[in-house]
């Protein structure tokens, strides 16, 4: 699962690091949209197309 | 969407981590452990506090292959009857014999879904709290060497503890 494996990414991340991640998952910008909004860190951007893209910051 | 998380983070920050959600796990069933086992992770992930009771069938899943000494004849029976770990459990439909599970197994490798070896492994990586129901163990004679080291026993007052502590709680 896609934010499972950011979340543990995240871990090895500094505060203010950001994590390019790319994903073919249907469900992948909504779930890492609902992920960011839970766990309060930044999503600074989200690309659609068949493989997707976001771009994530830490900030907790 | 950085509107979103820049609105208040201090306040989102606080009211994340205090989130806490339980899954009580009844089934032994392996679609139902699955789909526990994937909201566990993905609760954990979006920084949950996250705990799973295990209780009756449902604790198969945490059983090794380390077998106790000095169990009676009906503690060894219900050892060979009740399926040893996540990959002696059968799906609740389709089953087949196995060849629904082997089936199965195969489908969720090639679409690249995470087997459940593989989430419960996650789940202990992301902190999530394996609790296993005391008096299920004494019905099914289990011992607690012959579970997954993570796994903590606990009593039904634990789980009333833990659910009524829950934003989300749920029998699975």
């Amino acid at each position: 699962m896609p934010i499972v494996q950011i979340s543990l990414a995240l871990r090895e991340l500094g505060i203010g690091d950001e994590l390019l991640v790319e994903a073919s998952d249907e469900a992948f910008l909504a779930d890492v949209e609902a992920w960011a909004q839970m766990t309060g860190n930044e999503l600074v951007e989200l690309v659609d197309g068949e493989v997707k893209r976001a771009t994530v910051r830490k900030t907790r | 969407m950085s509107t979103l998380c820049e609105a208040s983070p201090a306040a989102s920050t606080t009211s994340v981590a205090a989130r806490k959600a339980t899954y009580v796990v009844f089934s032994g069933d392996l679609d139902r452990q699955l789909m526990a086992f994937t909201l566990a992770t993905a609760a954990a992930a979006s920084g949950m506090q996250v705990t799973m009771f295990f209780t009756f069938w449902g604790v198969s899943v945490l059983r090794t292959p380390r077998r106790a000494k000095g169990k009676s004849l009906v503690e060894r029976m219900f050892g060979w009857m009740i399926p040893s770990g996540p990959r002696a459990l059968a799906l609740s439909k389709l089953q087949f014999a196995g060849v629904g599970r082997w089936m199965m197994r195969r489908r969720m490798k090639q679409v690249g879904i995470a087997s459940l070896d593989q989430l419960i492994e996650t789940a202990e990586a992301l902190g999530v709290r394996l609790l296993i129901c005391d008096a299920s163990m004494k019905l099914l004679g289990l011992r607690a060497e012959e579970l997954r080291p993570s796994v903590q026993v606990a009593g039904a007052a634990g789980c009333v503890a833990s659910t009524c502590d829950a934003d989300v709680a749920m029998v699975i």
